[in-house]
């Protein structure tokens, strides 16, 4: 495996384990934790096997070939840089594992969170070891996504939930402007490969359009690190499990923006731009954080601010431009994941074992776990900066680079005081742990008696801790080779000459290290009695809440912009709503086709069929008419349009289009008995309109009397010109010749709908699906009007006729009326079912196909629920238009992957005559198998809905009985 | 000849069973009462079925006898429940 596919591997191991792991029992812990184990050491075993081809500036890359005319490739590529990233994703992520095991309690879905920990592993490392901006892109997205899932484990938490909205919107948004900036980006580069993109800097950073780039690319960038002033997402989403904090939250994803600008580093920076916008954010974020985590009362809020202001710290390095002001940034991103992670989870320990976090709580924990305390106290000196440790040497690195003279600005000047201030502010929040956590007197009202964690939930942390003070004392036998090749990678022949020992001699960045040093330890000297009993948040700054800002804009948009919008811009009343629209069309076709009137061709009556013309003036007498009785005769305006309707069946056929005919026949007689189910529970009308109208009414009836006429005479004409036109070479011409020779079916339609179109119909029909299933769910929650709750009155007169005569039982009136109808519906069932499967079988040659004939057996079923009544055929006959439904789904969905089985795209068709006993020469078309789907769905979701009107009156009727029996008791 | 004789009753035919549309139209807006638009209705459903069938006599194809065939066999529903919906005041108990 010398070649990329060692990339693939890495990049598939996590997913496949993320897909196995959701597939494992909720509960299975130990199964779960050795599966995500073994992924991620797996992981971890790759990328070490993979570090000879990267050392020294070497890539390796994989491309798998996706949309090459869009330039879109599945590239994945790893240089040094991206080795290191690797490293610390898979090797911390084992550790986080191995954490998890412990952390997480019994009743805890364990399925779902090794599950999401391990997809967003496979995330993450797609986001380093994309060679595509596209595919980075898509990753970044991921991370996104699964961050929210993430941080929102533990959804029955209410602050959980708004964390990881939170998280989401401002990260989500970041990626979509990253999102447009990488698009941008590679139209400039002429190329989405990463490769080339790097190559381009000089041209990207002399395009006209290269400030939008920057500021679209640092939208994304500053947003997923959490930097000022879009930092207060990190803080709120510390409501994660301490595991998810520990890996996402401080070595992985906040870590994918200080990437991307190291990535995107040799290309966007060095100018002006870059320096302001990245230096602003990076220096205020840094001295800000520091500032807040002092105030924080809750461990992981201390920690989370101090990790916001570390990645200022990184984010400034990369804003100076200076070679050595890069080695220090990428040497201090895998200096920060390891005495992080490690202190997140020291914080988890005391969190699990004590059952708080909040440091006023907190005390004297020394004596009872001495190591815990030891191992954090290490790891609290490293992200101060204390000496022998590895934040030291990285903090020095910046103090240094913070005296250099970069450019002629403000901003370069004042870098060395807020340098120190921040490490000052770092001494003090660091020593506020350690002290106020382990030292000072017992512990009064913890909830458990803290002890010892178990030994191998302790053991990252200590693996941590080793490799801090490691690199610290030994950093060139350590880390030396492996920066080097990461730094090589991003910085290519620019690399400068650097030193990693820890003694350079006293000069001017030892000195800032010891005044920090001794000034933050002073600072926490003044601050420690006012900390103890003060409450959360910096003082000075309560004032100026990010998220407060955030919660108030999300407000506005979402509710208060939307109430403002609808005020002036709708009305939730529908008529003034058509009318608008209508007007608003009328007024635009009018628009577009002023001037044109010489392009109307001469009307003549010529060529004329009288039939057809008798037939429209039929019709269209009947619609005026439907629509002038539709606001007091309901079942007049029903049995107008029925006439309608029926004229319009009548011109398909005059116009040669049986198989629109077939259909739209069949669907106006489901839709008039469809129409008839819901009139039974419209509320009733109330009473006549007045016989005198006002002058309003009168005023309003004829001005929309007036944009209904236009709207109808405009669309009337627009129809008869089209039709007048001489037709273009279209579409249709293609699929009259091909039908045959390509389908196999003489019936164009229908080849059309099941082969040519075949994939439009797979999906129309989800659609079909979705809809019925969609109707059914609502009328589950159906309440009717307050009069229709009583059964109708024709019922009760017939009722109590029959209970008045002493010959006749209730009921008998019904019996009566229906005896001689409903023994015809009964047998007309199997002649209808007959016509059914005559219209399915000749449909790829004739007019009918899948859809008319599930209508016609759904018409069917439906004159059964007429004869007998809804108990009547429930008793009789097991319907299950659901199960239908999920049936014809996976036929038609089923039979197009079935191509994919012989080697040919999706929905591929195969045909062929066959000879059928007593049927005689049939075609047989694998698109059979596809309208067979169909007719079961489009039987399924038209019985669905029937039955679910039907069951309304069973429903409230049951519901009426049960509140009466109620009442009685 | 005879194909002229045919033609003509063709034509006759059409013209009779469109002055029967238009006669039931009328009685579908006239009404007076629900039962006699009902009934209109099924009738302009059997004239329509009828015109279907001169269609076809005239123009000498059989394709649109399907038409004509829903209409025969599943026109009645609608009338059905039409005149359910009258008698029970749902058309599914």
């Amino acid at each position: 495996m010398r070649d990329g596919s060692l990339l693939l591997v890495l990049i598939l191991l996590p997913f496949v384990g993320a897909v196995l792991a959701a597939l494992l029992r909720p509960n299975a812990r130990n199964t779960e934790a050795w599966l995500a184990g073994s992924v991620a050491g797996g992981g971890l075993l790759v990328t070490l096997f993979a570090y000879p081809q990267v050392s020294d500036g070497g890539v390796i890359r994989y491309v798998i070939p996706w949309i090459p005319s869009l330039g879109l490739s599945v590239t994945l590529r790893m240089d040094g840089f991206a080795w290191m990233f690797s490293l610390l994703i898979t090797g911390i992520g084992l550790l986080v594992v191995l954490y998890a095991r412990y952390y997480m309690s019994p009743q805890d879905p364990v399925a779902r969170f090794y599950a999401l920990l391990l997809t967003f592993m496979g995330a993450m490392l797609g986001v380093v070891l994309s060679g595509n901006l596209i595919l980075l892109a898509v990753f970044w997205e991921l991370t996104s996504i699964v961050s929210f899932l993430l941080i929102g484990y533990w959804h029955q938490n209410e602050s959980a939930r708004a964390g990881a909205r939170m998280a989401l919107t401002i990260t989500g948004a970041g990626g979509l402007f990253l999102f447009l900036g990488l698009i941008l980006l590679g139209r400039i580069a002429g190329t989405y490969d990463l490769d080339g993109v790097l190559k381009a800097g000089d041209v990207i950073r002399a395009h006209p359009l290269y400030s939008t780039v920057l500021v679209l690319v640092l939208a994304g960038a500053l947003t997923k690190s959490a930097q000022f002033p879009f930092h207060f997402w990190l803080p709120n989403a510390m409501a994660a499990p301490t595991p998810v904090s520990a890996y996402l939250h401080s070595a992985t994803m906040v870590k994918a923006g200080v990437f991307l600008l190291a990535r995107f580093w040799p290309v966007l920076s060095g100018t002006p731009e870059w320096f302001t916008i990245v230096g602003i954010a990076g220096l205020s974020t840094l001295l800000l954080g520091a500032y807040f985590a002092i105030f924080q009362q809750d461990i992981k809020g201390l920690l989370a601010y101090s990790t916001i202001s570390h990645l200022g710290l990184i984010t400034a390095l990369l804003s100076f431009g200076s070679p050595l002001a890069a080695v220090a940034a990428i040497f201090h991103m895998a200096n920060h994941a390891t005495f992080k992670a490690s202190l997140f989870m020291a914080a988890g320990i005391i969190d699990h074992e004590t059952g708080t976090r909040d440091m006023r709580k907190l005390s004297g924990l020394f004596r009872f776990m001495p190591y815990t305390a030891t191992l954090a106290m290490v790891a609290s000196a490293a992200m101060a900066g204390v000496p022998l440790l590895n934040g030291f040497l990285s903090k020095e690195m910046f103090f240094s680079e913070a005296l250099e003279e970069h450019h002629e600005t403000i901003l370069d000047t004042i870098a060395p005081y807020v340098a120190v201030a921040a490490g000052a502010f770092a001494v003090a929040y660091s020593a506020r742990f350690i002290y106020s956590v382990f030292f000072g007197p017992k512990p009064t009202d913890l909830p458990h008696m803290p002890h010892e964690p178990p030994r191998w939930m302790r053991f990252p942390v200590e693996l941590l801790v080793v490799i801090c003070v490691l690199v610290g004392v030994v950093p060139n036998l350590t880390i030396g080779p492996f920066l080097r090749s990461a730094v090589i990678s991003v910085l290519g022949p620019d690399t400068p000459a650097y030193s990693l020992s820890v003694w350079h001699g006293v000069n001017l960045p030892l000195i800032m290290s010891i005044a920090s040093i001794l000034g933050g330890l002073a600072l926490y000297w003044f601050l420690r009695r006012e900390l103890k009993i003060d409450a959360d948040g910096a003082p000075g700054m309560r004032g100026i809440d990010g998220q407060r800002v955030f919660e108030r804009i999300l407000v506005a948009v979402s509710w208060r912009g939307a109430r403002i919008a609808e005020s002036w811009l709708t009305t939730t009343r529908l008529q003034p709503q058509l009318r608008l629209v209508v007007a608003l069309a009328v007024l635009a076709g009018a628009w577009a086709m002023a001037g044109s009137w010489h392009l109307v061709p001469p009307v003549n009556l010529h060529g004329l069929d009288p039939v057809l013309g008798a037939l429209w003036a039929v019709g269209m007498v009947c619609s005026v008419a439907a629509a002038w009785s539709a606001r007091d005769h309901r079942l007049s305006a029903l049995i107008l349009v029925g006439g309608t309707g029926l004229v319009t069946c009548m011109s398909f056929i005059w116009l040669s289009a049986p198989d629109l005919a077939v259909t739209q026949l069949l669907v106006e007689i489901v839709t008039t008995a469809l129409i008839l189910l819901g009139l039974r529970w419209l509320p009733k009308r109330e009473g006549l309109p007045p016989r005198k109208l006002d002058l309003m009414a009168r005023y309003r009836r004829g001005r929309d009397l007036l944009i209904a006429v236009l709207a109808g005479t405009g669309l009337a004409g627009l129809a008869y010109f089209a039709m007048l036109m001489p037709r273009p070479p279209s579409v249709g011409d293609y699929y009259l010749e091909h039908a045959y020779v390509d389908g196999g079916g003489t019936n164009v339609v229908n080849v059309i709908l099941v082969d040519f179109r075949g994939f439009d119909t797979a999906f129309e029909i989800v659609v079909l699906a979705i809809v019925a299933l969609s109707v059914f769910a609502l009328l589950r929650r159906f309440r009717p009007a307050e009069d229709n709750l009583d059964r109708p009155f024709q019922q009760q007169e017939q009722d109590a006729n029959d209970e008045v005569r002493r010959d006749r039982e209730v009921g008998d009136t019904l019996k009566d009326y229906m005896l001689v109808p409903s023994v015809i519906m009964r047998w007309m069932f199997p002649a209808i079912s007959l016509f059914a499967a005559y219209l399915f079988l000749r449909g790829h040659d004739l007019p009918g196909g899948g859809f008319a004939a599930g209508v016609t057996l759904a018409i069917g079923f439906l004159l059964q629920y007429l004869a007998g009544g809804a108990r009547w055929v429930e008793e009789r006959l097991r319907i299950l238009p659901v199960r239908w439904i999920a049936v014809g789904l996976l036929f038609s969905i089923g039979t197009g992957l079935g191509a994919i089985l012989f080697g040919y795209p999706y929905l591929t068709s195969w045909f062929q005559y066959v000879e059928i006993p007593f049927i005689g020469k049939m075609p047989a078309a694998s698109v059979l198998v596809f309208d067979l789907g169909i007719f079961w769905l489009v039987v399924g979701a038209i019985v669905l809905v029937l039955v679910a009107i039907a069951h309304q009156s069973l429903r409230t009727r049951t519901r009426r009985s049960a509140a009466e029996r109620q009442e009685a008791a | 000849m005879s194909a002229t004789i045919i033609v003509t009753a063709a034509w006759i035919a059409h013209g009779a069973l469109a002055l029967a549309m238009a006669l039931c139209t009328w009685r579908m807006i006239a009404g007076p009462r629900a039962q006699d638009r009902i009934l209109a209705l099924d009738s302009l459903y059997v004239s329509a079925m009828l015109q279907l069938l001169t269609f076809g006599v005239r123009t000498g194809t059989t394709v649109y006898f399907e038409a004509a065939l829903i209409i025969g066999m599943l026109g009645f529903i609608a009338t059905l429940s039409l005149a359910k919906f009258l008698m029970r005041g749902e058309v599914i108990e």
